[in-house]
């Protein structure tokens, strides 16, 4: 059974385009050659009278575009619908844009902060986080951030979903004192006059949700945000996000309590005596109050602290501090379990080391895999190699079959016959090799992954082994045997070496297929003969810890490309076998 | 001419010995069944010793088809009376098996196929060099042939049940099937995977077909990495693809839709189709297309009335191997892929996690029926075109 052979070099019986350009060039090199001081030839000519060369090189211009013709449709899918998803894979093991897009104040503000110092950082980062958190928690961002730094720092979840909840009783007090002094400091409507641009108010009035589509952008009134520039900027916030998540109209929705928080900042700063716009005598009242010495504040880090305590304990500062740049090296680090910390980078905790144990249980195991096909493939190749063609071709069917087979009809045939119940142990106990009471352990094991997956990856190292087998002409062996030498010599120093290119090429296959592979071990391999490629899993489905998910997998996809990459050297990607 | 190795009788005593220890091999086995491994090392080799010694050394030459006949009446009684209907059947066998050997062995019968100047070291070798290389294909092909007969079990068992052993017809059952057959979710699981595979390898053929063709024309720029990007679908680790096409198409809004699925497993099909299509190239001779332009056809027709012919059965290859390869796929559906998209070895793959029921060995005997055919078809086809390839020049 001969192979189907990639495609080699290629044999053309008709001259090409390309052999003609270089007889040309030739020719006319030999032409055009000053010799014997004889002027230079006039160019060969095509029949339509422009120079040959010119022509044929137009010619192989144009079959060279019509070939990347072809190719460019599926390059373009490839590109698209393989490599490009790839390549946001890679992306996402570094990207880290939350914690600086959820808290942008938070992260300008922490610029500052001396992370080495080991204390709490100053009033002014506890305002920032206030309102990062607090708009974080309106568009319920926060306890995705909460769940992002978890992963660097254990409790950091919890922190932040507590704050979502407990920060709005800060605003609160001071919503309750402006709405003691007048009701419209509640309502919706006072408030967007106040704030919003008469234009951009009467547009919104004129607004038909079924008519217009979407609702007029929110404008701030002219010089509101010099007079009041912390209220402004959330009252805008607040009145873009009414509009663009939720539909509603900034007219009929009253703002959040931060907005009112952010009013009474302003107004124990500024003095708004002259302010004349809409609104006027109540923001002067309102003023007078914040003066006033009965009104209660809130200092910000005492209320977080109230909150939880985990916000006065520096590490929570530091872990978003360090995580504040928009690219972190952290998921790697995670992914070979070391961890930035304070003092720099530095290894996990003992107990916390689990990813590179699992890499090195991959490998070993891919390797014993690889070991146990080159094993078991090695006599097989040998065997069909030398047997009449015929007897070969049905031999090689009972190769083919199980490569044919759905994988998961194999690993399931395998959980079948090595389960406890399972047929393996049922025939021991029958014949009393093993007492009922001692069924042998082959499963949920590494055990199980090994043979399950041996057995599968055996004809990816036969097929390559006997296709260069082969090939290997039977006279060397002949030869050596009638120079005298042993049976073994003559496999080991004569037969062997020819049949190394065989084996490199199948064990290459075979470890590739077997570092990534998923299905089996997950259903065979139990929780100490799983991949690396089940832990990958495991993050995306179920911890949602998707950047240490890529950083794996990148991980991963280096040394497989590695590995292809020496593939291609030794064997040429465009030789690979299929069948037979 | 080579010279025939000629079968000389061999002495009784070594005809005694070899059958013998085969005798107490097999003995293991029974005396284990039947409490004492010892004893029945040690009657196996006995009986069987006996046995040979018989054959070889009373009776004469014209006794070896009664002989063979009396072994095998004599051993499935014996087979009977230890384990019933199934001893019946394993006796026939290995008193079959017995009466070929001990004649194969005492006749030096072993000796016909081999060259005449082997020692007898390198004939034991050559022999369990085979021995070994049975075992190997019995571990190959073990796992696909346990799967069948499970399927027909009338219990909600993994395994052989006494009455299955029995030969007993009550331990039998098609309810697996029907169990197949009337769920919904297997069907639906079906449905899917006959919509999906099939978009998918139309996909994959037309656009890798004519990329193949584009690629083996000689002046292709860049060929190399052209064609490592093209089969890097196979190379790189399904759940590396399965995670990055989770993100991306997250992100892009096919996650979770059918559209998706098909464009991943197109994706994971195209090497297939590729390497096949490729390899059918190599022999394709490229005057044909010359001639056929000469007398005038265009390119369109010169591809489908010429070329297309000859290497088709390349595409049908490559389509079935993208076909298969989608058929087969879990890794990436389970990810790319939403509730209405769940295929077959997805819901296999959840059946074998969660332990849900014997249904999924019907599938599995269903899905190798499908893989022989498909198998047959590959192997028809690619000699078919080898014969092709033989026939025409170049």
């Amino acid at each position: 059974m001969s192979t189907l052979k990639g495609s080699g070099p290629q044999t053309f019986d008709g001259p090409t385009p390309d052999d003609a350009l270089h007889e040309a060039a030739a020719l006319q090199g030999r032409d055009t050659e000053p010799r014997h001081g004889k002027g230079k030839a006039a160019p060969m000519l095509a029949a339509d009278g422009t120079p040959l060369k010119k022509s044929l090189r137009r010619a192989l211009r144009a079959q060279k575009m019509r070939a990347l013709l072809l190719i460019a449709p599926l390059l373009i899918f490839i590109l698209v619908a393989f490599i490009a998803p790839i390549v946001d894979m890679l992306f996402r093991s570094v990207e880290n844009e939350i914690v600086a897009d959820t808290m942008p104040r938070t992260v300008v503000a922490l610029r500052d902060y001396d992370a080495d110092s080991g204390e709490v950082p100053g009033d002014a980062v506890f305002e920032a986080a206030y309102y990062d958190v607090f708009i974080a928690a309106e568009r319920k961002l926060h306890t995705r951030l909460g769940t992002r730094l978890n992963y660097e720092q254990t409790g950091v979840s919890s922190l932040f979903r507590k704050s979502g909840r407990g920060l709005d009783d800060i605003g609160e007090v001071y919503q309750d004192q402006f709405k003691d002094l007048d009701g419209d400091w509640d309502k919706a409507r006072p408030w967007a006059e106040l704030m919003g641009d008469p234009e951009w108010i009467a547009d919104q009035e004129a607004w038909d949700k079924d008519k217009d589509g979407s609702m007029p952008r929110f404008r701030l009134a002219e010089g509101i945000s010099d007079l009041l520039p912390r209220t402004a900027e959330h009252y805008r916030i607040f009145a873009r996000f009414a509009q663009v998540e939720e539909g509603d109209s900034p007219l009929k929705e009253e703002p959040w309590t931060a907005v009112h928080t952010a009013l009474y900042q302003d107004l124990a700063e500024v003095d708004v005596s002259s302010y004349t716009g809409p609104g006027a005598e109540r923001l002067k009242a309102a003023d007078a109050l914040v003066a006033s010495p009965g009104f209660k504040t809130v200092n910000f880090k005492e209320a977080f602290a109230e909150i939880d305590r985990g916000w006065t304990e520096p590490a929570i500062w530091q872990t978003i501090r360090l995580y504040s740049p928009k690219y972190t090296s952290g998921y790697f680090l995670n992914a070979v379990d070391m961890e930035k910390t304070v003092d720099g980078i530095g290894m996990r905790d003992e107990n916390e080391r689990i990813y590179g144990l699992l890499f090195k249980r991959t490998m070993f195991m891919s390797l014993v895999i690889t070991g146990s096909c080159i094993l078991l493939g090695y006599p097989i190749a040998y065997l069909l190699s030398n047997l009449p063609v015929r007897t070969a071709n049905l031999l090689m069917i009972l190769v083919l079959l199980p490569f044919w087979t759905s994988l998961l009809v194999r690993t399931s045939a395998w959980k079948i016959m090595l389960q406890q119940q399972g047929v393996i142990n049922d025939t021991l106990v029958w014949l009393g090799l093993v007492a009922d009471d001692a069924r042998l352990v082959m499963i949920n094991n590494q055990l199980g992954t090994i043979i399950a997956m041996t057995h599968i990856l055996l004809p990816f190292m036969i097929l390559p082994m006997y296709s260069v087998m082969s090939t290997i002409p039977p006279y060397y062996v002949r030869a050596a045997k009638s120079l005298g030498a042993t049976n073994w010599t003559t496999f080991w120093r004569v037969y062997f070496p020819q049949s190394v290119p065989g084996i490199g090429a199948g064990s290459i296959l075979v470890f590739i297929l077997a570092i990534g592979y998923y299905i089996t071990p997950a259903i065979v391999g139990g929780t100490t003969g799983t991949f690396i490629s089940n832990r990958i899993a495991y993050h995306i489905s179920s911890s949602l810890n998707w950047g240490l998910a890529a950083a794996l997998g990148t991980i991963l996809l280096a040394a497989v490309l590695i590995l292809y990459w020496a593939y291609d050297r030794i064997v040429g990607i465009d030789n690979v076998k299929l069948g037979g | 001419m080579a010279i025939e190795s000629q079968a000389i009788k061999r002495p009784a005593p070594f005809a005694a010995g070899v059958v013998g220890a085969a005798g107490g091999f097999l003995g293991i086995f029974v005396g284990a069944s039947n409490g004492s491994v010892l004893l029945g090392i040690l009657v196996g080799f006995v009986l069987a010793a006996a046995a040979a010694f018989v054959a070889m050394q009373v009776l004469d030459e014209g006794m070896e088809r009664p002989f063979k006949w009396g072994l095998l009446g004599l051993i499935t009684v014996g087979g009977v009376l230890l384990g019933g209907l199934p001893g019946l059947i394993l006796g026939a066998i290995f008193g079959w098996l017995f009466g070929w050997f001990i004649y194969w062995v005492g006749m030096g019968r072993y000796r016909v196929p081999l060259p005449p100047y082997l020692t007898a070291g390198q004939v034991l070798w050559h022999y369990s060099f085979r021995m070994l290389c049975g075992v190997i294909f019995v571990f190959l092909i073990t796992p696909i042939l346990v799967v069948m007969p499970l399927s027909f079990n009338a219990q909600d068992f993994f395994t052989f049940t006494p009455e299955m052993l029995a030969f007993d017809p009550a331990g039998y059952s098609l309810k697996h099937y029907k169990d197949f057959f009337t769920s919904t979710e297997w069907q639906g699981a079906l449905r899917n995977s006959l919509i999906i595979a099939p978009l998918a390898t139309i996909l994959s053929v037309s656009f890798g077909t004519l990329a193949a063709i584009g690629l083996s024309s000689e002046h292709v720029p860049f060929r190399r990495a052209i064609m490592a990007i093209l089969i890097s679908p196979m190379i790189v680790p399904l759940i590396i693809s399965a995670a990055g096409m989770y993100f991306f198409y997250s992100r892009i809004g096919l996650q979770g839709t059918l559209l998706g699925v098909v464009l991943a497993h197109a994706a994971l099909g195209i090497p297939f189709v590729i390497i096949t299509v490729t390899a059918t190239l190599v022999g394709f001779d490229r005057s044909l297309t010359r001639a056929a332009a000469n007398m005038g056809a265009d390119p369109v027709t010169t591809f489908f009335r010429v070329q297309m012919p000859l290497i088709l059965p390349g595409v049908i290859s490559g389509g079935l191997f993208a076909f298969i390869t989608s058929f087969d796929e879990v890794v990436v559906v389970i990810f790319v892929g939403s509730a209405n998209q769940q295929t077959l070895p997805w819901q296999m793959f959840t059946g074998l996690r969660e332990q849900i029921s014997p249904t999924i060995l019907a599938v599995a005997t269903i899905l190798v029926g499908i893989s022989i055919c498909l198998l047959t078809v590959v192997e028809m086809l690619r000699r078919r075109s080898e014969r092709l390839r033989g026939m025409s020049p170049g």
